[in-house]
């Protein structure tokens, strides 16, 4: 059981920057999120766009932010559980609430801050009707453990960095790789294109495009592909192989949270925004883009500005006897989990003669 | 400088037609437009912002309308969709315009 303060579901830029505004209180910070790496949509959809709203940065990268998110929370030493889907919450006799992942890890805290976005990043299935099937016995949308391709037959389709990326690093890994997308361009970095061109052209990754995958041939387990190509005329044919590994991007899903009982709109979680934020549950809060409010804007501003009042709310919650007024940190500082201090320099106060 | 709204139609996700005054003086694109009227719920559409990036504002064109044509992020977009066809087009590409007048679209399913 991991035990902490707050639990953040969701660890883009409104949840790292909870971080830090809780680190001020002296609150610790856990956050789950469904990807594998912290930055929300800004890692995952357009990490090299830039964004020219964050307030005193005329522009800046959408992954850059998130680098600088990171770094300005870092002395409050966050823990993450990353790669898994907040699936269930539990409330406690002591009003403390449990929540638990799809892996099963137990997150325990008084308060829980759902900075979920869109909500959790979701692989795109192909339509292929027999697909279903076929997961986990051939069929993965997600590669979590190259090393099961170790010298199985494998085809990748898609036509982004993933698909790309994924077949250079798999040609060394597995015996056959074949990568099949619809168009003959490929949309990624050039190194990657440049590198699977050097790769088809070498005969270690088999390329087939324009073609489709659509359909699936094997008994419980998946033997082959069927595969649609329409180069010059139009023919169907079939590809022996271990692993069909379909990279379509991934699209978001409110998913699991919309069963937890909160009040759901549109699509997101209404909260109280007269005061802090907070859910029908008390002790659950949302923020970010996640929430709904009247005259709700979806934008990370205005999530740092929910972020910082949810945490105000949180230490009332966790400290209900305790007085409290708000410091500036040019003031007090910041006094780090992990011993470090960052103070204004004092002022030199010496006589001029 | 007097502005107007052009007429356009959009058929949302359940086959029903909406006949929407879409402004053309708002920098507006046609997935801004389908948000604004509410013709399909939030989340479910403009996921991505405008970017290109998501495909979930994907229509189809029904009208003969003449639209700008396709730039190479749009393309490479919905090359990776779903239940994309020859009329398919992403509607955060299509910008509001007197050009446009008329034009008929349809509403991807969502994927």
């Amino acid at each position: 059981m991991i035990k902490t303060d707050i639990i953040i579901i969701g660890a883009g830029p409104t949840g790292l920057f909870a971080v830090f505004e809780a680190g001020l209180l002296k609150l610790k910070c856990h956050l789950i999120d469904a990807l594998p790496q912290p930055g929300g949509q800004c890692s995952e959809i357009y990490p090299k766009k830039p964004i020219y709203d964050i307030p005193a940065y005329p522009e800046i990268l959408a992954g850059d932010l998130t680098d600088k998110l990171m770094e300005q929370c870092k002395q409050f030493q966050p823990g993450f559980t990353l790669g898994e889907r907040a699936e269930t919450i539990e409330k406690q006799d002591d009003n403390s609430f449990i929540v638990t992942t799809n892996k099963g890890t137990k997150h325990q805290a008084p308060v829980v801050a759902i900075a979920g976005g869109l909500g959790s990043f979701e692989p795109r299935k192909p339509l292929i009707h027999n697909i279903a099937n076929f997961e986990d016995n051939g069929v993965e949308y997600i590669i979590k453990d190259p090393e099961i391709y170790r010298n199985k037959k494998v085809v990748i389709a898609g036509g982004g960095d993933s698909a790309l990326d994924w077949s250079i690093f798999l040609s060394d890994v597995a015996s056959e790789v074949t990568l099949i997308h619809r168009r003959n361009e490929f949309r990624g970095h050039l190194d990657s294109v440049e590198k699977v061109q050097e790769l088809k052209n070498k005969g270690k990754i088999n390329l087939i495009t324009p073609a489709e995958v659509v359909g699936l041939v094997g008994d419980d387990r998946l033997n082959a592909v069927v595969v649609k190509q329409a180069q010059h005329i139009e023919k169907e044919f079939e590809i022996e192989c271990d692993h069909f590994i379909p990279l379509f991007g991934l699209s978001p899903k409110l998913g699991p949270i919309a069963n937890w009982g909160l009040e759901i709109e549109k699509n997101a979680i209404k909260v109280d925004n007269s005061l802090d934020y907070q859910t029908n549950i008390s002790g659950v809060f949302a923020i970010g883009d996640v929430n709904t409010y009247p005259g709700k804007l979806k934008l990370i501003l205005c999530g740092f500005h929910e972020a910082t009042l949810m945490c105000q709310a949180a230490y009332k919650i966790i400290h209900p006897d305790k007085r409290y007024v708000m410091k500036y940190t040019t003031v007090a500082g910041v006094n780090g989990f992990d011993g470090t201090r960052k103070e204004a320099p004092k002022a030199v106060v010496k006589s001029i003669q | 400088m007097e502005y107007q709204d052009i007429k356009i139609t959009i058929i949302d996700r359940e086959g029903v037609k909406h006949n929407v005054e879409a402004p053309i003086d708002m920098a507006m694109n046609l997935m801004e437009v389908v948000r604004s009227f509410e013709l399909a719920p939030e989340g479910t559409i403009g996921v991505c912002g405008g970017m290109a990036m998501c495909a979930s504002c994907q229509c189809y064109v029904l009208s003969d309308t003449e639209l700008p044509e396709m730039q190479d992020d749009e393309e490479a977009m919905l090359s990776e969709a779903f239940y994309v066809k020859d009329n398919s087009r992403l509607g955060c590409q299509i910008h509001i315009t007197p050009d446009i007048e008329g034009l008929e679209v349809e509403l991807a399913p969502e994927s």
